[in-house]
Formats: C-alpha cells, structure tokens, sequence
C-alpha cells in the first residue's frame, strides 16, 4: 500500500471513530486531567481555582470523616463483594441445573436487578422499618425481636449487605450461561472417577466457571467501591447523616455539591481512581493461578 | 429414596425465589391499601375487605399521578425526552464508531480499541466533579464566541442536555459489544456490497446496521434501563423542579419521610419500576442474552 493511499485508510479510520474521540477527550480525558489539577488547588466552584500544593491531600489525612467514609466503604466492599459471589454461584448451580421451571425460577432471582436503585432504596426503607416493616414482623413471627436496621449504627452495615444481595441475579445470570457451556464430559470423567455432585461442583463447575467469577468479582467490587444511590437515600436524612451510613462517593459528591470544595473533592476522586485500579489489579494477580481460561491460553 | 431431597429442592427453590420476589410483592399490597391498613405493617396481602382492593389502588395511585407538589406525568415526561435521546445517539454513535473497529482497516485501529476498552473502568464518581466544570465551560466558551445568548437554546446547564448529549459520542462497552459482533459477520459481505457499488457508509447502514438488530436492541435496551434508573447524573446536573427525572423527583418523597404516607410512596415506587419491568417481559430474550453475554469479556 502506498504512503497516500495508507494515509487516506487512517483518515477514513478516524473519522469513523471520531465521535468516540471527541466524546471522550471532552467528557472523559479532559474532566480527569482537569481533576488531576483540581485535587492540588484550592477550588470554591464560584471562584476561579487557587493554587495549594498537596494541602487538600494533607488536609484528608487528617480529616476524620474521611476516615470513617474509607472505613464504611472498606467495610462494605469486603462483606458485599465475596457474600455476592457465593450466594451467586450457589444460586446458579440450584437455578441452572435440570430442575422444573428453571426459567421461571432464574427470572424470580433476575427481577429485581431492574428495579430502579432509587425505587429498590424505597422498597427497603419500608421493609427494614423497625416497628411496621415487614422483615421485622417475620422475625416477630419467630419471637425474634428485629433492630431498628436503617436507624441502629450496628445494623446499617448488614443491611447493606442483604440489599446488595438482592441484585445478585446479574451474577447469577451471567454463571448460569458460563455453566451450561461446560462440556458434559468432565462431568462424565468426573463420575468415573467417583467424585460425589459436591465434588464435581468444587473441582469441575467452579474451576470452568472462574473466568466469569472473576470478572464479576471485578465489575462488583468496582460498583460497590462506588456505592451512592442507595445509602444517599437512606441514610441521609434532614435531620442529619447516620455515620454508619456514610460512604466515599457520598462523602466526594458532597465535597463538591454541598460544601462547594472542588479542590478537595477532585483529590478524593483520584485516591478512589487509585483504590480501584490497584484492586482490579490485585484481583488480576491473585486469580492468575486460580482462573482456568479454557483453550489453553495465558494464566491455565 | 431420591424422591425426598428432590422435593426438598424444590422447596427450597420456592424459598430463594419467593425472598427475591417478595419485597416488589409486599411494595404492591402496601401500594392498594388504605393508608391507616398500611401504616399498622399487618401482614395481609389485600386491604381490607379485599372487595375494595380496586377503588383504593385506583385511589392511591391516581394521588401519585395527581399529586400538586410531586409531578409524576412531568418527570415522566423529562425522563422519556432524556431516555429517547440518549438511546437513539447512544446506539447510534456507538455502532458508528465498532464499525470504524471492526469493518474498516487502519493503522492504529488497535490503538483506539485498547484505548476503548481502557475507559471502560472509569467510574463516574471519579469525574462527575470536573465534568459539571467542562459543561458550564462549554456554555462559557460559546459565551466568549458569542453564540451565547444569542442562541439560547444551545445553552447546556440549567437543561437536560448535560444528561443525554454524551450518549452521543458513544459508550466505550456498547462500541465493545457491537464490535465483537461486527467481527464475528463473514468479511465476504462487504466486498460483495463494494462490487455492487455501495459506498463504505453504504454498506454500514444498508447492511451492518440491519444485520447487527439484535445487538443493536441489547445496547438500546440497556442503555435505556441505565438513564431510567441514573440518578447520580440528574442530582447533579439538574436542579430545577420542572426539569426532574423520576429518578429525582421519587427522592423527593423521601425529603418528606414521615410525611409520606407508605402507601403512597409504594405506589409512587411501583409506577416507577413497572415500565422496565413490561420491558422486560417483552424482551426477555434479548435481556437474557445480553447479561450473559457481559460476562464473556
């Protein structure tokens, strides 16, 4: 091909992909590289940006609710993270298997991912009620005297948990597919070599299926480091912020919207940038030995 | 012998899925009651007597849609405007752009793709700060160039452009998506169309696009469940009442917890959810695929 000819083939390349590069150079790059040098200056939002050095990095190391946003959403990610991959994986190889009404079964458990966050928030806020709501009067069935979930500072951790695994079906969804392209060989091999069902979930299902554990660890871990929609609903109320309640990205939105401190929020947006491609990552590595990646390809 | 657990299996499947499904079932019952029947948490499915279930839904539900200070038909309406042009821009620009990755050879195609899926971790939180800054700059900018005000209507803050003029400029997972999907089609197609006499945008849009329909109806679906459940993009980019999504306006319910009666929070929470919910119905098919086929990155 001729140098013209090579450059007009380039041209035509990038023009196809133009929308993209502008989009993302003016809605992507440049907000990040504009936070970059946001997070090192002293930004009220109305007035034009002063520069400060690492003041708004310094000024985090010390500021205790920073500490107690790292802590909840440390917290959150740890218990939400594995519960979900667990109870997805479990919930798949019930809902997949050759059982009646699978379909119906798996849509049940797909449901209410759809539900609108803001609309879910509602739901729970009526269920987890201390007096009325419905979970606290099924315990109530069984003599146990349910807490005040969204209320009691002990309590909000757990119910975030079980909220979160309410939008399990996503995962579930997506292990079912990767579970029934598993060739029934294995199985077969499996059974002469006298591995009992539980077995050959461990040492089959589980192993085929990691690819897809692992990037639905990744995809879930990325999501709940993020959390917002639900707890800015739940537990910020007009008479004031429940601390255990209180989340990174609340905390950010508020630096910014609220407190009217570019500056400082853009500094937390990139520690949070950090965390998250520093747990993909780790994620990465620590699967390396751990994913099976059939056709024999890297990490097997 | 074996007839005992299967019978326990499928008691415990009843179990998992009445506890996913419950809590939409108990926001129904509570939204077609009397409000003093909702309010005492009793455990009945239908109000009380149940013959009246009908009357007091459409009671309940037509104060929703009725309501002076809470304006569900508007934020429906501004939520449609917003969804129906972020779906078309979105579906459109991004096959546009998996076209240019897939189907039209060029130095540093590769570049643009990782670079593609390189963005496709960058969590919103990270620049939703800055980027309310680039769009009050753009508005600054036209403003030095004098496009500002003398054309108004292109102004972006203080109007819904902010939520759906990026869709756009494409979505990097929607252009991975359609671009796998654009590989996978036999590269004979094209030459046979370039003989024929089609042009490149040609063979795009008289046969890429109607052959990648399903792909191009998982994109627009999810992509259309993404704004009607955003609410971090509307919280800070519209401020106005008039201009709420239902995302927004619902949470204004909840600034006057306590005062809301639940009966009428659930009702207000159903209208919002049902519409995906028939949608989902509707294109199950294309759900399902399109979930599975995430997980295959």
């Amino acid at each position: 091909m001729s140098a013209a000819r090579e450059a007009r083939a380039t041209l035509t390349g990038l023009a196809w992909c133009a929308p993209w590069l502008i989009g993302a150079a003016l809605f992507l790059f440049l907000p990040m590289g504009l936070s970059v040098y946001y997070s090192f200056t002293d930004y009220p939002l109305l007035e034009p940006p002063v520069w400060a050095g690492a003041t708004n990095y310094a000024r985090l190391w010390d500021d205790p609710t920073f500490w107690r946003v790292v802590r909840n959403t440390a917290w959150f990610v740890a218990l939400s993270v594995p519960a979900g991959l667990i109870v997805g994986v479990v919930l798949a190889a019930l809902l997949g298997g050759r059982v009646r009404l699978a379909r119906l079964w798996q849509a049940c458990v797909f449901i209410p991912t759809l539900v609108p966050v803001i609309a879910g928030a509602m739901v729970w806020m009526w269920l987890f009620n201390g007096e009325l709501g419905l979970v606290n009067r099924v315990l109530g069935l069984v003599g146990v005297r349910g807490p005040a979930w969204l209320v009691d500072e002990t309590w909000v951790l757990p119910s975030m948990v079980i909220m979160s695994l309410w939008g399990v079906g996503q995962s579930v969804v997506i292990f079912i597919a990767a579970m029934q392209d598993v060739p029934a060989y294995l199985y077969e091999a499996g059974r002469l070599d006298g591995m009992n069902p539980a077995r050959q979930f461990w040492h089959v299902t589980v192993p085929m299926i990691s690819p897809q554990i692992l990037f639905s660890a990744i995809v879930s871990t990325i999501n709940a480091v993020q959390v917002f929609a639900v707890p800015y609903v739940l537990f910020r109320k007009p008479d004031g912020q429940n601390p255990a309640g209180h989340y990174y990205s609340m905390y950010l939105y508020e630096s910014a919207f609220v407190y009217g401190q570019m500056g400082y929020a853009c500094a937390m947006a990139w520690l949070q940038m950090l965390v998250i491609i520093a747990l993909t990552g780790l994620m990465f590595w620590a699967s390396r030995r751990l994913v099976h990646y059939r056709g024999g390809g890297a990490g097997a | 012998m074996k007839a005992i657990p299967r019978a326990a299996l499928y008691v415990l499947l009843v179990a998992i899925s009445a506890a996913f499904v419950l809590p939409l079932v108990w926001m129904l019952s509570t939204s077609i009651k009397p409000e003093a029947q909702a309010a005492s948490g009793a455990m009945r499915l239908l109000p009380e007597p149940a013959g009246d279930t009908l009357t007091i839904a459409a009671e309940n539900y037509g104060k929703v849609w009725n309501d002076p200070a809470v304006r569900f038909p508007l934020y429906l309406r501004n939520t449609l405007i917003v969804a129906a042009l972020s779906v078309v821009g979105m579906t459109l620009s991004s096959a546009v752009v998996a076209f240019g990755l897939s189907r039209v050879r060029w130095r540093g195609r590769g570049v643009v793709f990782a670079l593609v899926l390189g963005t496709m971790m960058i969590p919103f939180p990270v620049i939703m700060a800055p980027l309310f800054v680039v769009f009050r700059g753009l508005d600054g900018a036209m403003e030095a160039v004098g496009l500002l005000p003398t054309f108004e209507s292109l102004r972006l803050m203080g109007t819904l452009k902010p939520l759906w003029l990026p869709a756009w400029f494409g979505g990097a997972f929607n252009i991975f998506l359609l671009r796998q999907f654009y590989m996978g089609l036999p590269a004979e197609l094209d030459e046979a169309a370039r003989i024929d006499g089609c042009s490149q945008w040609g063979i795009f849009w008289r046969m890429i696009l109607p052959l990648s329909r399903p792909a191009l109806a998982v994109v627009a679906l999810f992509h259309f469940i993404y704004v009607w459940n955003d609410f971090l993009g509307p919280l800070i980019f519209v401020n106005d009442q008039d201009q709420f999504t239902l995302a927004r306006g619902l949470q204004l319910y909840q600034g006057q917890a306590g005062n809301t009666p639940w009966n009428l929070l659930m009702a207000a929470s159903a209208m919002m959810i049902s519409p995906i919910l028939v949608l989902f119905v509707l294109t199950q098919r294309t759900f399902v695929k399109g979930v599975a086929s995430e997980g295959l990155k």
